[in-house]
């Protein structure tokens, strides 16, 4: 077990290089920067300004620079906000987390549960009623919901706030606070919720119905154990070992923010300053920002490898 | 004959499929008796797994399958059951080895656990008492190292092994009746004489009666006191071993004998029986067997006949027994 995490964690550095790589080029090849971007600049003047930022340098230098920049956590400067990446990202970061976290427990929990009922009784009035809604929640464009969201509930009804974090000139602390900020993201969560809820309990479905075609079920009835057990402990154990990959990919996912709900909720996330930066070509924040998605996906899946080794002993003991 | 122990009386099972009914078994009849050991052999699709499986009630719910007749043990017609009185019979009363023991067996638990979970279940052992239960089970199937494997997962061990393991589970609860499913069509040969003997000697020392489902007429000769031979869905002969073995009345059984290969006879080819088992979607409404039987007449084309006497051990279902019909 020991040697199979090691060797796993060894298998992940040269996947780093070729990440930063990667995203180094990408961005670095796309013609125009933050520079060019600035229309009252005189040539001479964007010349000096892209010699101070290193731009006229070859494209190897940059990148060892980068490279090393990196290796000593420096992830850069911001050119548009003129304050450090990381106190940048740290600002944002945590409240795409707290909004992510919150709906992906939500809509596990939810899919899994759902996804199972449905696998139990294929084709019958749950499992048909759960797939027309599934299909519905996820045919939905997360603008339109989100607008629709907010008509009801914010402006015809008025129970929630329409955006933001925290109310207006608020300066509630402890419970008081976290109430507040849990008001405002009901309806953030509500539209995370279900647009990833549809697509996981078809997984699930999926995942459970194969399950339940196993032998070992069969033999689990055979034994007369109750059917609750069968279904929970026989099938569901296996049911969830496809799924544990799955879940892997969810951490990135955790940190990067919903651009298009971050956006119109108002909500102070990453996904919000994605979009703005990325208008203003402001790249070191978007390549540290694409290298740490990148990193936590090879984390995720590193995570999702050895939970799976847990859960399954035919990988634990080989 | 005093009371038997399992009775099939009229047994029929349907499955709705999308392409219409499949009849795969139709008016089954026959008995176990206490201790006794029955085979049913035929080929594949006859309806042999079906049967075994109503008999555990793991066929698939209404209205995917119906069920007609009626399957008894003792007095009680196990098919009108409801499921939650189905389960404290399964694994207690009657249990079940299946073909495949590296499939049969979750890969996600250890060989111990699986073992103690009908001892908890039926007999509420506590888990210390359950797991030397579990271990004397190991030592009874021949299992060396009882608590290493006990403690092992399915995939550490190889197909015997696993077969010793299934029919560890199946006799943990003593039940009255084994339902073994093909027990060593995937094994290897040498391991097939292991298993068949460990499962005789078991029946043995328990008394338990043995339902033994094959295609394999070896394993039929060795093991079985009588024999059901099944072809699309419906016995067509039934009798003690030594009857079938040595006066064959239907064709079809006639059939299977000669195809068998004999040792040190060589031959060019062997013998097989002409033409394929009809679909049980469309089975006919004359004898199943008509077109592949060698003595057919016109007449086999009309009905579907009867099982009859042809001993007081033995029954058939073949028009041909009644030469006045036949001729």
């Amino acid at each position: 077990m020991r040697t199979y995490v090691l060797r796993r964690l060894l298998g992940a550095i040269p996947l780093l290089f070729g990440a930063s790589l990667l995203i180094f080029l990408v961005f670095a090849l796309t013609p125009g920067d933050f520079i060019d971007g600035n229309i009252n600049l005189t040539p001479q003047r964007a010349a000096e300004l892209k010699a101070l930022y290193g731009l006229d340098r070859p494209l190897w230098a940059r990148y060892l620079s980068w490279l090393s920049q990196l290796l000593h956590g420096d992830l850069g400067f911001s050119l548009q906000h003129q304050i450090p990446v990381s106190t940048l990202l740290g600002q944002y970061l945590w409240s795409s987390f707290l909004l992510a976290l919150v709906s992906l427990l939500l809509y596990w929990t939810l899919s899994l549960a759902v996804g199972v009922l449905a696998a139990v009784r294929p084709y019958g009035w749950f499992d048909r009623v759960v797939t027309l809604l599934v299909f519905a929640a996820m045919s939905f464009p997360v603008f339109f919901l989100c607008l629709l969201l907010i008509k009801w509930f914010a402006v015809d009804l008025g129970w929630l706030p329409v955006g933001g974090m925290i109310s207006i000139g608020s300066n509630a602390t402890g419970w008081d606070y976290a109430l507040d900020v849990a008001r405002h993201m009901v309806l953030p969560v509500l539209t995370l919720v279900m647009l990833q809820a549809g697509g996981l309990t078809r997984y699930v479905r999926a995942s459970m119905l194969d399950a339940l075609a196993m032998d070992c079920v069969r033999t689990a009835r055979a034994k007369g154990l109750p059917e609750r057990v069968v279904i929970l402990r026989h099938a569901l154990r296996n049911a969830l070992l496809p799924l544990i990959a799955l879940l892997g990919f969810e951490l990135p996912g955790l940190f990067a923010g919903a651009i298009v709900t971050e956006k119109i909720f108002n909500w102070p996330g990453v996904g919000h300053i994605h979009i703005d930066t990325l208008a203003a070509r402001d790249y070191p924040v978007l390549m540290s920002f694409t290298l740490l998605l990148a990193v936590l996906t090879i984390v995720g899946n590193l995570l999702a490898d050895v939970l799976s080794a847990l859960a399954d002993p035919r990988i634990r003991l080989r | 004959m005093n009371q038997p122990l399992i009775e099939f009386d009229r047994l029929s099972v349907q499955f709705a499929t999308e392409q219409g009914v499949a009849r795969a078994v139709q008016e089954v009849s026959f008995a176990i008796h206490a201790g006794e050991s029955v085979a049913v052999v035929g080929e594949s699709g006859c309806g042999k797994s079906v049967t075994a499986l109503s008999l555990m009630g793991l066929l698939p719910p209404a209205p995917a399958c119906r069920l007609g007749g009626e399957v008894r043990l003792g007095a009680a017609n196990l098919l009108a059951l409801p499921p939650a009185a189905w389960r404290p019979l399964r694994g207690r009363d009657i249990a079940m080895v299946f073909q495949e023991p590296m499939s049969a067996l979750n890969p996600v638990l250890s060989v111990g656990e699986q073992l103690m979970e009908p001892l908890l279940t039926h007999r509420q052992l506590s888990l210390a008492a359950a797991w030397q239960q579990a271990i004397a089970l190991l030592q009874q199937v021949g299992i060396a190292r009882p608590e290493a494997i006990a403690a092992s997962y399915p995939h550490q061990l190889s197909g015997g092994m696993l077969q010793r393991v299934m029919l560890a589970i199946a006799i943990s609860c003593q039940p009255r009746l084994l339902i073994a499913d093909e027990p060593t069509t995937a094994l290897d040969v040498t391991i097939q004489a292991q298993i068949l003997d460990l499962l005789r000697r078991l029946q043995q020392a328990s008394g338990m009666a043995l339902l033994l489902i094959t295609h394999d007429l070896g394993i039929v000769a060795e093991m079985a006191d009588r024999v059901v031979v099944m072809y699309a869905g419906r016995v067509v002969e039934t009798g003690s071993v030594r009857d079938i073995f040595r006066h064959p009345q239907h064709p079809y059984t006639q059939g299977l004998l000669a195809s068998r290969p004999v040792p040190g006879r060589r031959l060019d080819r062997l013998a097989a029986i002409p033409g394929q088992v009809p679909s049980p979607l469309a089975l006919p409404d004359h004898c199943a067997f008509a077109e592949r039987c060698p003595h057919a007449r016109p007449a086999c084309l009309r009905r579907q006949p009867e099982l009859q006497a042809t001993s007081h051990t033995q029954q058939a279902a073949c028009l041909l027994l009644n030469a006045e019909e036949a001729a």
